[in-house]
């Protein structure tokens, strides 16, 4: 029964923008005449907590969350936390995890500290990752909001999305000082999906 | 047209399509975006934040009767502020139409419990409607301000942070010819609830409830999807979308129209199916209700359990417990046990000023909602309690009153929790003559909903400009003769002033001025950064809690790790700096641009 339907979780930290990545892949969803529902929780999580989106796309959606290990793609925007979502992804599914480093204070105050490197983790347990430098690479187009739309863009190849469906959604939801610069981060992400260019 | 709307707009596009003339709230989570979309959207509805709920209820009752259909949200521990106007309402009925939205938190996302108001909506017997996802949302609107002029009744709207906060595809109409606006009639048997009146009343709503008993057999949001199977689920609000997902193609009985239930309709499909599951989230409100009309074969609870949200995970590992479905945990990764990465006060944020000096004095503190509880979280943990909407003050003074003068008790409470609740636990502290020290942690915003006007903050939701309320003069002229205003992001005032008001005999207030660093402004100021050489590990600055220091992977001689400043992070707030015996935290040397 899931073969109709494509299960997005977009996971990150409190105050990264997670909530408009999913906005952006809500909408090319809706664009290509997709039912589409998403689910995220607001309130406590914005102070710094973990935040999660979850995006469900196809002829019909009945849950607007995506059932229990179901996640076709996990977008990450934070190294840890991609690691504690993949509980969520498909055995076949992919995980796209950007390398930012969020170690919040009680992690290192006693207790269950942050892992020591999450990404390798996640590699060590066979998960089909792609990581990328996200951060880094908006800080150098200028903004970081930016991790946003790169890692959208290399997710993009597996959606099946057409790219001008994209840049159209791009255009109607990005604040119109913010489109070109998004339409090139875009591009940036989309070369970065390319399996040759992955590290 | 149709948009991807969340539960909370769906609910201000469906007011808006109702012709309802007036909305007024208190915010809490997740009911504050239904309010917030109408002033953005729909700005032809008289809309307001009230001090609490139970002025926003009371306004929506006089709204009601000058004749203007109204809105009244909240979130469910808002309903128990509420009840007291609600309880009687349901007696008077209503002039124009009236519908009331309890938004429930069950999992307690944002919330202190998560209690069920569909028993609320049967205490107070009024109808109540629950949606399961935005389409329905926004119809059920239409319907309940339909129901409630047709019955005379108060209308309750139930949604769920899952409804609330989830996005689906709404069909957009025009709005419905708004009905005429009826002028009030001074009926005083009908609107002044003396016993004499109010007896009679009681009848009449108890005539009221056997009319909606026959409505709700017959309303569309009440119906039975076939299949043809022998097994048959009740359900409603969101679990529903959660028995479509793990069983497609099994007899559903869909809820829409909780109060009174359908007991007819549930009578027939009971008796055409061989099994009957209930899956609801929280407490078993249908199955006692259809359980105590007779209908004992049917199950639910045992299987669902009573804690916490459904998922789709829950609701098929319950059906495969109950013997209809075979589910087992899929296949997957695991990824081991994980550190918590909780909620916590912003960098910057002016109560963690506050915080450190309780804890540093060692005092008990009595908390209260927003986002000061989190002085409750680790490092600081100097916050002690947290019941509801003000609590702080009157728990306070108790616990004084027990332990005795001296025993070091202070309540905490923010700005908008304060006018909430807050001014009566004041008068208490003055009129029995309590020793407790009353902190008001005024950072001039509704915080933790995200930002909210309130009454001091010189600003309406309709975005005008208004009085602020002086906390100063308002606690003088409440009596209490020792009123502080305080920088808390000063240690050594902050500490000097909370240790000589604990001193001091009879109750006092101490106000904090500082703003909140996110709203409506984000303050950035020079980052500040840790002279690494000058750092010698001791740790004082981690025990704050700021997110913007972390542990250095340059180590001291003895082995501790030093501290560094992200200085995209840190706000300049210099409370590090101002703890750090070694001087090693200073101001950045070349001022970064930082932020965006």
């Amino acid at each position: 029964m899931y073969e109709n339907m494509t299960n997005i979780l977009i996971v990150g930290v409190g105050g990264q923008g997670v909530l408009l990545a999913s906005e952006l892949l809500s909408e090319v969803a809706i664009m290509t005449g997709n039912d589409v529902k998403k689910s995220e929780v607001h309130g406590m999580s914005q102070r710094g907590g973990v935040v999660s989106s979850h995006v469900r796309y196809g002829s019909q959606v009945f849950s607007p969350i995506i059932p229990y290990r179901k996640a076709d793609i996990i977008l990450s925007f934070e190294q840890s936390e991609g690691l504690r979502a993949l509980d969520w992804l498909l055995p076949e599914g992919k995980i796209i995890v950007s390398r930012t480093r969020l170690v919040p204070p009680s992690a290192h105050l006693g207790g269950l500290g942050y892992p020591d490197d999450p990404i390798a983790e996640i590699k060590a347990k066979n998960a089909d990752m792609i990581a990328v430098d996200a951060d880094k690479m908006a800080l150098e187009l200028g903004n970081p909001r930016l991790v946003n739309t790169i890692l959208l863009a290399v997710a993009s190849p597996f959606l099946k999305f057409e790219k001008a469906v994209w840049q159209e959604a791009i255009r109607k939801l990005v604040k119109p000082k913010f489109v070109e610069i998004n339409l090139k981060a875009f591009d940036l992400g989309c070369d970065l999906a390319q399996p040759k260019s992955v590290a | 047209m149709k948009k991807l709307l969340s539960g909370n707009e769906a609910v201000a596009r469906g007011v808006f399509e109702a012709g309802v003339k007036l909305a007024s709230a208190y915010p809490g989570t997740p009911s504050t975006e239904i309010l917030e979309t109408i002033a953005r959207d729909y700005r032809s509805i008289y809309c307001e934040w009230s001090p609490n709920e139970k002025v926003a209820f009371e306004v929506g009752i006089g709204g009601s009767l000058g004749g203007g259909r109204s809105l009244v949200t909240m979130k469910h521990v808002g309903l128990n502020v509420a009840a007291d106007p609600l309880m009687t309402f349901s007696y008077t009925g209503v002039n124009a139409g009236f519908v009331f939205i309890s938004a429930d938190d069950p999992d307690m996302h944002s919330s202190q419990n998560e209690q069920d108001n569909r028993i609320f909506a049967k205490f107070a017997q009024v109808p109540f409607l629950e949606p399961s996802d935005s389409q329905e949302s926004k119809e059920m609107m239409l319907e309940a301000y339909e129901i409630s002029e047709r019955f005379d009744t108060p209308v309750m709207v139930r949604m769920t942070t899952r409804i609330s906060h989830s996005k689906g595809m709404v069909d957009f109409d025009d709005p419905i010819d708004a009905p005429k606006q009826k002028q009030f009639d001074r009926d005083v048997t009908k609107y002044v609830m003396v016993p004499a009146h109010a007896r009679a009343r009681h009848v009449v709503m108890l005539e009221r409830e056997e009319r909606l008993k026959k409505y709700v057999e017959t309303s569309q949001f009440n119906r039975v999807e076939e299949f043809g199977t022998e097994l048959g689920i009740i359900t409603g609000g969101i679990s529903y979308q959660y028995v479509k997902e793990v069983m497609p193609e099994v007899d559903v009985l869909k809820i829409g129209i909780g109060f009174p239930m359908p007991l007819e309709m549930i009578g027939k499909f009971v008796k055409a199916h061989k099994r009957v599951i209930i899956v609801e989230e929280l407490e078993p409100y249908y199955e006692d209700i259809i359980k105590s009309a007779g209908m004992t074969d049917v199950e639910g609870k045992i299987y669902t359990g009573r804690t916490g949200e459904l998922s789709p995970h829950r609701v098929a590992q319950s059906m495969n417990k109950a013997g209809v479905l075979d589910y087992s945990t899929p296949n997957g990764f695991e990824p081991g046990e994980m550190f918590a990465r909780p909620p916590m006060l912003c960098p910057g944020c002016p109560h963690r000023g506050l915080f450190t000096v309780l804890k540093k004095l060692k005092l008990t503190v009595t908390g209260d909602i927003g986002c000061y509880t989190l002085g409750a979280t680790k490092p600081l943990e100097a916050l002690h309690s947290c019941f509801c909407m003000g609590a702080s003050i009157g728990n306070a003074i108790g616990m004084e009153k027990v332990n005795g003068t001296g025993s070091g008790v202070v309540a905490v409470l923010g700005d908008s929790t304060f006018l909430h609740s807050g001014i009566t636990g004041v008068l208490d502290a003055v009129y029995n003559k309590s020793n407790t020290v009353i902190i008001i942690a005024d950072n001039r915003v509704t915080a933790m909903t995200g930002g909210q006007e309130h009454p001091a903050t010189g600003r309406t939701l309709m975005g005008e400009k208004t009085k602020e309320v002086d906390f100063v003069k308002l606690c003088e002229a409440l009596g209490v003769e020792s009123v502080r205003v305080i920088d808390p992001l000063n240690y050594d005032e902050t500490m000097t002033v909370v240790k000589e008001e604990i001193e001091r005999p009879g109750p006092s207030v101490v106000i904090t001025d500082k703003p909140c660093v996110l709203m409506p402004k984000r303050i950035m100021e020079t980052p500040y950064e840790v002279i690494l050489d000058e750092c010698n590990g001791c740790s004082a600055c981690f025990r704050i809690g700021c997110p913007a220091i972390y542990p250095s992977k340059e180590m001291t001689d003895r082995g501790r790790p030093k501290a560094e400043i992200d200085a995209t992070l840190c706000t300049g707030c210099t409370l590090c700096a101002q703890i750090c015996l070694p001087e090693a935290i200073v101001l950045t040397q070349i001022p970064e641009k930082v932020g965006s």
